[in-house]
């Protein structure tokens, strides 16, 4: 893709904070790296799973507990919760690719509500009231993430935008990388025709396994970054709900497209914050967005777009 | 705590009770999913909408039609509801689902997920989430019953006869009719069967009708036993799901038995070890997914 | 790669110092501004809700709209009882939107929350609606109020109606979060205190509308009380079932621990009637809590819970304090507010203690027979006052590190 995009974006992301409320900006990086992360999944290895929420809050208990309890610096809480994501994905996977298409989709969601149960009764994670007061610490014990800069009269949480936008950027990279590869190029046989890549001589279950666990790592990682912005992780994040709401992120983009779950993700929650004082609302309009996107534009925004364009976005 | 025998038996009781509304609406996914091949997400949320009917039709539906005394009583909802709820999914199925055959299966799964997101959220606005209590109950289904082991209230009882004879009554139609031959002939070959004269489209329109006119009438059953309440149907679907999972999707005996089975054993785990109880559905279903990846009834494609 | 890098770089650093320049001028807070964070739509939605908002607004009218010449906004929020919808909303309401003060926050998962974020942000919580102890103990901070009551007075005062007249074991059903764990935690101190035994518990989700299982539970335990530590809705159902199930005509009696008007009067006399609770406050216990309470009904259509009167006098006397301090600054208040008397149609011999505890007096109510009952709303009566500081926790035994010891 053309590289003078990718550069007006990195300087968007940069400037963001100063344009936009910053708690509002991270939960976007976050969630868009979510979304970016099943996407790898869904648009290119053609798993559809629904149980990806068990990533994104199993791994913002973990770092919440890591840096709570244990007194980590944030970057090890990240790691750790992208760690055991990784750890969770390799389970769950194993398990899931057993099965395909709408068996897939079943397996995944119920063993995601293992997750949830675990996540509700285990003595560490606060239950119902969730794990709060998790701080944000001092990145590599140096750099202050609760530090504000003032501009104007709104303190910034400089640092810890940064950090977020910087890690976002990094999971970025890895899927883009991911995508590019052999190792996406096998995954997109896979997707197109798995008995052709089969008699290719592909082990097609070690490549799937493979991508679930990339997927679930990156997943983790957008909820450790969650609980630090947050400085809360609960179970609204582990719920099948946030797992339905990343498919529609990215259905809402395009699926199998680079930028749509950023623009999936960025649509999303822009909806709930501004509507937020609609009450219960935003769940029509999220499903009326669910049902019209099913219906009518099954490629999403940005693939809708690149078809117009006659480009691949 | 002691285990007894009475304690065991109250909490399998009271599990089987669980169960049956589980068997009903896995029965219900499973007739769907037979034919169409879609898994219905939207059905909590039209099990909800069923008990929402007959709360209504009780409370509010005489002041609406201008006649302030007319009550819609509950043996009335028992045949309203299901009706009611299965035109919607007609016109759902019309309108939307039969767009979306020639897609990807998945396409299925998520426009339902998106209605079940609508209708709940629409009742979770003018409703409170914690529930409202349907006052129909009949007068004859009032008070309990000396079961020897515990006093069981008689509305529950009536539940759970209804509920088995509805469910083994779709499974005769299916597995011993004509009519049912058709619909598995259908789910098998639907060319085929289209050749022979039969209308397979309409079969597929009334199948999707009655699977969620069964969890419509589900919902009227539950109603004077939990509170009517907007999230009734999303915290069943889930496990609902994994009882289908577990029972081999598409199998009609199957989901029937494992649904019953499974809020025994939900019960057993009450008095074992309650906080695993909501767990132990899937846990169960990690265990038969290793051992037996199409499920306890289900045939291996 | 790398020039273009350098270029992003240098190109952000001129952006971001322009509009450092632009936002600096502009922003002002001419305002007082109070935000309503509670239970709108869930299962405390009829205790508290807009109940407490309305209380609220009905305090800033009273107060003439205006303090110290500056106009006073109210804003209202649904936390859904969760947690992290309440954090967020409450930093959004601290950095967006100016607001001052947060009152309501029913939840004692919420309240935690909001009330550490508040600490963080030097902004005034008033709680009338939490019952969590750890609020003004472990959790307490500066500027933190619990307003209404807790479950060390709710345990207490209950325990010492009922253990005595003979509910010696007890069995507990308990909402599985912070409020739950709290009130438990304390009845069962003053039970087994004064002679009594707890033979087991149950731990039930805040969602929970079948509440039946849990109740063979506590019936195959053979306590002579189930104690159900938990509220609005969850407590309802409870009580309803255990009569489906004929428990209550076995010798078992349940005993709520946390009881507003509006739970007496969605159950009925018929059932409800000769129960005992705590409560801070009843509409009809004066001339003064009827005049505002009858204001209240007009609007509301509803007599005011101890959580939606408390609202109200809370708001009133943060008003006052801002007027008195002459200053919105949260230092400044919470100054004026834990030396003022509290004392008005709601808490009789109020203080603010400095823990953030307002202690007041408590009343031990009975639900009345369906023949004493001469109106709708006239369900209680007022059986026991138990005077401040028999009440609450004593402000040795705290143990929030504000209390100098």
């Amino acid at each position: 893709m053309n590289k003078t995009v990718w550069i007006v974006l990195i300087i968007l992301g940069l400037l963001a904070p100063f344009i936009v409320y910053p708690i509002f900006m991270m939960k976007l990086l976050c969630f868009a790296l979510f979304a970016c992360a099943f996407n790898l999944l869904l648009g290119y290895t053609g798993l559809l799973s629904f149980g990806h929420a068990a990533f994104f809050g199993g791994a913002s208990y973990i770092t919440g507990h890591l840096v709570k309890v244990s007194g980590l610096t944030p970057e090890l809480g990240v790691l750790g919760g992208t760690l055991f994501a990784a750890l969770l994905g390799y389970v769950v996977g194993s398990l899931a690719i057993r099965r395909q298409g709408i068996y897939f989709a079943m397996v995944t969601l119920a063993l995601a509500q293992i997750v949830y149960f675990v996540a509700l009764k285990a003595p560490f994670t606060g239950g119902e009231d969730g794990l709060q007061g998790i701080p944000r610490g001092n990145l590599f014990g140096l750099i202050d993430l609760n530090q504000t800069f003032t501009v104007g009269t709104s303190p910034l949480p400089l640092n810890l935008y940064y950090f977020v936008f910087i890690m976002f950027c990094l999971g970025f990279w890895m899927i883009h990388r991911a995508i590019n590869s052999p190792f996406g190029q096998v995954l997109k046989a896979i997707r197109e025709n798995e008995p052709r890549a089969v008699s290719l001589g592909y082990n097609v279950d070690r490549f799937k396994l493979m991508a679930f666990v990339i997927s679930a790592a990156l997943s983790g990682m957008a909820g450790s970054l969650k609980s630090l912005v947050f400085q809360l992780a609960s179970l609204t994040d582990v719920s099948w709900h946030s797992s339905g709401e990343v498919v529609l992120m990215t259905l809402l983009g395009g699926v199998g497209t680079v930028l749509g779950p950023l623009a999936g993700a960025f649509t999303v929650v822009t909806l709930q914050s501004e509507l937020s004082s609609v009450g219960s609302w935003i769940t029509v309009i999220i499903g009326v967005t669910f049902v019209v996107c099913v219906l009518l534009f099954r490629r999403g925004f940005v693939g809708e777009l690149g078809r117009l364009l006659k480009k691949s976005l | 705590m002691e285990i007894s025998f009475q304690t065991v038996m109250s909490q399998v009781m009271l599990g089987l009770n669980n169960g049956v509304f589980y068997a009903i609406l896995s029965l219900g996914l499973a007739v769907i999913f037979g034919l169409l091949n879609i898994v219905n997400f939207a059905h909590g949320a039209l099990y909800m909408l069923g008990a929402y009917v007959a709360l209504l039709g009780y409370t509010k539906l005489g002041v609406l039609i201008g006649m302030p005394d007319f009550h819609l009583n509950y043996w009335a909802a028992l045949i309203v509801a299901p009706l009611v709820v299965g035109a919607i999914g007609i016109v759902i199925e019309k309108t939307m689902l039969s767009r979306l055959y020639k897609f990807d299966h998945l396409y299925g799964l998520l426009l339902t997920f998106g209605l079940a997101l609508i209708i709940q959220g629409v009742f979770t606005n003018y409703f409170n989430v914690s529930g409202d209590p349907y006052e129909a109950k009949p007068e004859i289904l009032n008070g309990a019953v000396n079961l020897g082991f515990m006093m069981f209230p008689k509305y529950r009882l009536w539940a759970i006869a209804v509920s088995l004879v509805v469910c083994f009554g779709t499974w005769f139609v299916i597995e011993r009719t004509k009519l049912g031959s058709y619909l598995r002939a259908g789910t098998e070959n639907p060319e085929l069967v289209k050749a022979f004269g039969v209308n397979v489209p309409l079969m597929i329109t009334l199948t999707y009708g009655y699977g969620v006119a069964l969890a419509a009438f589900a919902g009227v059953l539950a109603a004077p036993i939990y509170s009517v309440s907007p999230v009734m149907g999303a915290e069943m679907i889930i496990v609902v799901f994994a009882v289908v999972v577990i029972g081999g999707m598409g199998s009609i005996m199957g989901s029937i038995v494992t649904g019953l089975l499974l809020g025994m054993v939900e019960g057993f785990t009450k008095v074992v070890y309650a906080p695993a109880s909501s767990t132990v559905i899937f846990l169960i279903m990690v265990i038969v997914l290793l051992v037996k990846p199409a499920g306890l009834f289900g045939r291996e494609s | 790669m790398k020039k273009v890098l350098l270029q992003v770089v240098a190109s952000a650093a001129v952006v971001i110092l322009s509009g450092t320049l632009a936002i600096a001028a502009g922003i002002s807070d001419n305002v007082v501004k109070i935000g309503v964070l509670t239970d709108m739509s869930g299962p405390y939605s009829a205790l508290g809700g807009k109940g407490t908002q309305v209380a609220v607004e009905m305090a800033v009218k009273d107060f003439g709209g205006k303090v110290l010449g500056k106009p006073i906004q109210v804003i209202g929020a649904d936390h859904q009882n969760k947690a992290d919808i309440a954090s967020a909303k409450a930093r959004e309401w601290f950095d967006n939107e100016k607001v001052d003060m947060i009152t309501g926050l029913l939840n004692s998962g919420c309240a935690l929350a909001v009330q550490k974020l508040a600490g963080e942000k030097k902004k005034i919580t008033m709680n009338t609606g939490a019952a969590s102890t750890d609020l003004t103990n472990k959790a307490c901070t500066p500027y933190g109020i619990h307003y209404v009551y807790d479950t060390y007075a709710l345990g207490k005062v209950t325990a010492e109606a009922v253990v005595p007249s003979g509910g010696k074991s007890w069995y507990f059903m308990t909402a599985d979060y912070a409020f739950g764990h709290s009130l438990e935690g304390n009845t069962s101190k003053f039970v087994t205190k004064l002679g009594g035994k707890i033979l087991g518990s149950v731990r039930h989700p805040l969602a929970t509308t079948d509440f039946s299982s849990y109740l063979l539970q506590a019936q195959s335990s053979g306590a002579q009380i189930i104690g159900l530590a938990n509220a609005g809705d969850n407590t309802i159902n409870a009580i309803k079932q255990a009569r489906e199930f004929g428990i209550d005509k076995k010798g078992q009696k349940l005993v709520g621990l946390l009881i507003f008007d509006t739970d007496i009067k969605s159950l009925g006399l018929n059932v409800a009637q000769g129960m005992q609770y705590t409560s801070g406050f009843y509409w009809d216990r004066d001339k003064a809590t009827r005049d505002f309470s009858n204001r209240y009904y007009a609007i509301h259509k509803a007599m005011p819970t101890m959580d939606q009167a408390g609202a109200y006098s809370a708001t009133m006397n943060y008003l006052k304090a801002i007027k008195a301090a002459g200053s919105d600054d949260s230092d400044a208040v919470m100054a004026k507010l834990k030396s003022m008397n509290i004392s008005d149609f709601f808490a009789v011999n109020g203080k603010i203690r400095a823990d953030g505890r307002m202690v007041h007096d408590m009343y031990l109510m009975e639900v009345k027979k369906p023949a004493e009952s001469k109106g709708e709303w006239d369900l209680l009566k007022i059986v026991k006052t138990v005077p401040a500081a028999d009440a609450f926790m004593p402000l040795s035994e705290s143990t929030c590190e504000l209390v100098k010891k």
